[in-house]
């Protein structure tokens, strides 16, 4: 099941850094970013109450974990983190930058020079208040000569000076209207000036560590004295490491745990005919994605391109390897639940004969081409290849599935195979989404796509404060890689997690699963 | 027969120290070496060349080997990569719980499986000697992820009189700590039980026809007696190396286990350090695996001599 912690290679970056949350932004997230499966029998009592434990069982730890903030790769040390620390900027359910301990900001025309106001009157842990020291010191640990894996996040930052004890300015090399959704990445956690025990980390958050025994468990007590208004309820948190996907089911349905993290579509039904158990589905921007080359043969030629994405059965893959938890894919990454989502794009669906004329075109009509994926992709990515190898024999297309060991997957075979599976757990915003994979110089230009157009029009969207505009500038963005990019993108994947019906004031996130992994100080056990 | 003992123990050691060799030069062999994973896409050449000189690896391997295999004498395991803690601060407790749910099964399925292959043996064709046939064929023949998933479906989500998830801590006490374990350990006790019972069964029954049988029969003993006073001792050596090679299967070969009851054992942190190119990590786990098989068969081999008076004395 886990094999996507495995990604980690010579890169030293775990992919999964890069890939992980979701890409949903804003107003939209309302009308469907995420809708509770839970019974209505069981409707959730709306004032909190404090006290209990709660026991989370979790996939995405290992026994390699440390509670510094620069290695996290996986999501079980950030939820833990999120426990003991606070972030700088929060997303909040409607998917919006809301204040963390940076309680408000502004940018300067152009949107290159930023203030931003550090929140006053909070304490950490050893009884120190928090200032701006604290606050640039945590953003450099990412910053310049370092291992961090949000050291290219934050590469467009030049400089960042104190204005004042709780005032500071944040200069990048270019515009950026998304800086507050960047300082959001679950790598920034604000520590003292010149921290450095990270077995024992100090922080604002509502708990203290208690016990961290990495690949294991960790367990946190409540302080007492949290900032944060309306969070912190229960006394304290465990948080086990259950990496087996049967194991945690099986952890929750004997009671060991009250809340476990990833289950596939197909076991989740079988959770829901239990009355005892509610399921809470968030639609993200998580999406499988096939990637083709642009510049090796035949994917060079953008008839080939487009006679793939006819000759994929998208729905019927949605139905079978989701089981109907996911979203059709428009070969674009940008999700529907994004506000810069572009709707007029006609749906690629699939179509033999459309298929089969743009072969024709390419005089390629008895194309043979080979396929290669592994689980490590993303789970399912097997039996999607195979039931695109059914659907392109229609079309004519000969597609030979290779399936290629998850150890390793991400070193050997992507961005190298010029025919490959692959995921991207999408980006907080469009800007990060675009740049990160389909702008031409971008590290993780997996298509190897290069449209000098597309980077100038991403560039300009970027420091576009004006929305409308910035909406028009995206959506051409996206309608140029629909019509011409590499990456075949079949299906959004939403993030499912489940519990039982105790735990009080659980929701669906835009960003990741358990809350954006702040569920420790969001929900109550009313006992 | 000292002598005899004193070349077992060599062999034994001799064959570690062959291992620890393959371990070293084995793991050297993956793809990318340790520099190159520590600094990730974005290396200097002067940042990997500064590593390289700082773990050594500039030096030619039968000389890092050597240097490696002189710590590991002094116990010195170095540090993990990954976590940058000393390897056997990470080890030990691992390797303590395991060897205590190693032991747990031990126990009850050491005993449990002689006796039973024992009266098994007694009672040939018997009703009793086929109905442990069938159901120790039915245990071997289901693999221990079944296993493991039926015991929790049943005795901790159905009745649930147990706990599914293996945490162990610390701090426990060992009433608790048993309680912990008991369904893993049930699990290992239904994988190894089969092994050992058949292997005693037929061990004791390819000796029944021999002429001190016979003769032992004619005296006028009942079987159990004979069984026990004359076959047994005959029987012994291959039981005892079925029930070596069992006990090693409890410490190295309980991944599976571990992973379905989360139990932190060894094997789990082995399997983490490889994926994450951890290799001192990889290095110690494979040497703390190895060293425990040749142990015990070593001790097999030994006991065996032990108990057998025709094997004190070579011919």
């Amino acid at each position: 099941m886990d094999e996507r912690i495995l990604k980690e290679g010579p890169r030293g970056l775990d992919r999964r850094e890069f890939l992980t949350g979701t890409a949903l932004l804003g107003a939209l997230a309302g009308a469907g970013a995420g809708l509770s499966l839970a019974s209505p029998a069981f409707a959730q009592s709306a004032t909190p109450t404090t006290g209990g434990t709660l026991r989370l069982g979790m996939s995405g730890g290992a026994t390699t974990d440390t509670l510094d903030p620069r290695t996290f790769t996986d999501w079980v040390p950030v939820n833990i983190a999120y426990q003991i620390m606070n972030g700088l900027v929060e997303i909040d359910a409607d998917n919006k930058a809301t204040p963390e301990l940076l309680e408000s900001w502004e940018p300067k025309p152009g949107a290159k020079d930023w203030v931003f106001n550090v929140r006053k009157g909070v304490e950490f842990h050893n009884g120190k208040s928090l200032d701006a020291d604290d606050i640039i010191y945590s953003i450099n640990l990412h910053r310049g000569d370092t291992k961090s894996a949000a050291k290219a996040v934050l590469e467009d930052i030049v400089d960042i000076k104190k204005l004042d004890t709780h005032q500071i300015q944040i200069t990048l090399t270019d515009g950026n209207a998304d800086l507050p959704y960047i300082l959001s990445d679950y790598h920034l956690f604000a520590v003292p000036n010149g921290f450095t025990d990270w077995a024992n980390p100090i922080g604002t958050g509502g708990y203290k560590l208690e016990k961290f025994e990495p690949g294991v468990r960790s367990i946190t007590k409540k302080t007492g004295s949290y900032w944060k208004p309306n969070a912190g309820y229960v006394d304290s948190i465990e948080v086990i490491v259950i990496n087996d996907i049967t194991a945690r089911i099986n952890a929750l349905l004997s009671n060991q745990v009250d809340i476990i993290n990833r289950l596939d579509g197909r076991t989740v039904d079988l959770l829901k005919r239990n009355k005892k158990f509610q399921v809470i589905r968030s639609q993200a921007g998580q999406h499988g994605v096939l990637l083709m080359n642009c510049e090796s043969d035949p994917y060079k030629n953008n008839d080939i391109r487009l006679a793939l994405k006819y000759a994929i059965d998208r729905e019927k893959i949605i139905k079978t390897v989701l089981n109907g938890y996911g979203t059709i894919g428009n070969d674009q990454p940008i999700p529907r639940t994004n506000p810069y989502y572009n709707a007029d794009l006609p749906q690629h669906g699939y179509d033999p004969d459309k298929a089969k004329f743009h072969l024709k075109k390419a005089g390629q009509e008895n194309l043979k081409v080979t396929l290669q994926v592994s689980e490590a992709a993303f789970t399912g990515a097997t039996d999607t290849a195979v039931l695109f190898q059914a659907a392109a024999k229609d079309a004519g297309i000969n597609l030979d599935v290779k399936r290629e060991p998850s150890d390793g997957y991400w070193d050997n075979v992507w961005m190298k195979a010029p025919f490959c599976a692959s995921y991207w757990g999408g980006r907080p915003t469009a800007d990060q989404m675009l740049s990160i994979a389909y702008k031409s110089d971008a590290k993780w230009n997996d298509t190897n796509w290069h449209r000098p157009a597309f980077d100038k029009l991403l560039i300009e969207a970027r420091a576009e404060l004006d929305q409308a505009k910035r909406k028009e500038l995206y959506g051409e963005c996206q309608k140029m890689i629909w019509e011409d990019g590499g990456a075949l993108i079949p299906m959004f994947i939403d993030y499912i997690e489940a519990g039982t019906t105790k735990v009080q004031g659980w929701k669906p996130h835009p960003m990741f699963d358990f809350m954006g992994q702040r569920i420790g100080e969001k929900v109550w056990m009313p006992s | 027969m000292i002598r005899l003992v004193a070349e077992r123990t060599a062999l034994g050691l001799l064959t570690l120290l062959a291992i620890s060799a393959l371990l070293f030069f084995g793991t050297n062999l993956l793809p990318g070496d340790v520099a190159s994973a520590l600094l990730g896409q974005s290396a200097t050449p002067e940042a990997l060349h500064a590593i390289r000189i700082s773990l050594g690896l500039d030096q030619p391997a039968w000389y890092r080997y050597l240097v490696w295999l002189g710590h590991v004498f002094e116990g010195d395991f170095g540090t993990s990569l990954a976590s940058g803690r000393p390897i056997v601060a990470e080890v030990m407790p691992r390797l303590g719980n395991t060897l205590f749910l190693a032991g747990v099964a031990a126990i009850v399925s050491v005993p449990l499986a002689v006796g039973l292959g024992l009266l098994s043996a007694i009672r040939e064709g018997g009703l009793f000697d086929r109905l442990v046939s069938i159901l120790s064929l039915m245990t071997i023949s289901v693999p221990e992820f079944f296993v493991g998933y039926v015991v929790i479906i049943v005795f901790s989500v159905q009745l649930g009189w147990l706990p599914s998830l293996a945490t162990i801590d610390s701090g426990m006490s060992l009433i608790d700590r048993l309680e912990v374990v008991a369904l893993p350990a049930f699990t290992l006790v239904l994988v190894v039980l089969a092994h050992m019972l058949r292997m005693t069964r037929a061990s004791i029954l390819s000796v029944m026809s021999a002429p001190y049988v016979e003769m032992a029969f004619l005296k006028g003993l009942s079987r159990s007696t004979v069984v026990m006073r004359h076959a047994l001792p005959n029987a012994a050596a291959p039981i005892i190396a079925v029930v070596a090679l069992n006990l090693g299967y409890l410490v190295v070969g309980v991944v599976v286990v571990e992973v379905v009851f989360v139990y932190p054992g060894v094997g789990q942190l082995m399997v983490d350090a490889v994926s994450k190119r951890d290799l001192p990590l990889v290095q110690a786990c494979g040497l703390v695996f190895a060293a425990t098989y040749v142990g015990l068969n070593t001790l097999a081999d030994v006991v065996a001599i032990l108990v057998n008076p025709r094997l004190k004395r070579p011919r």
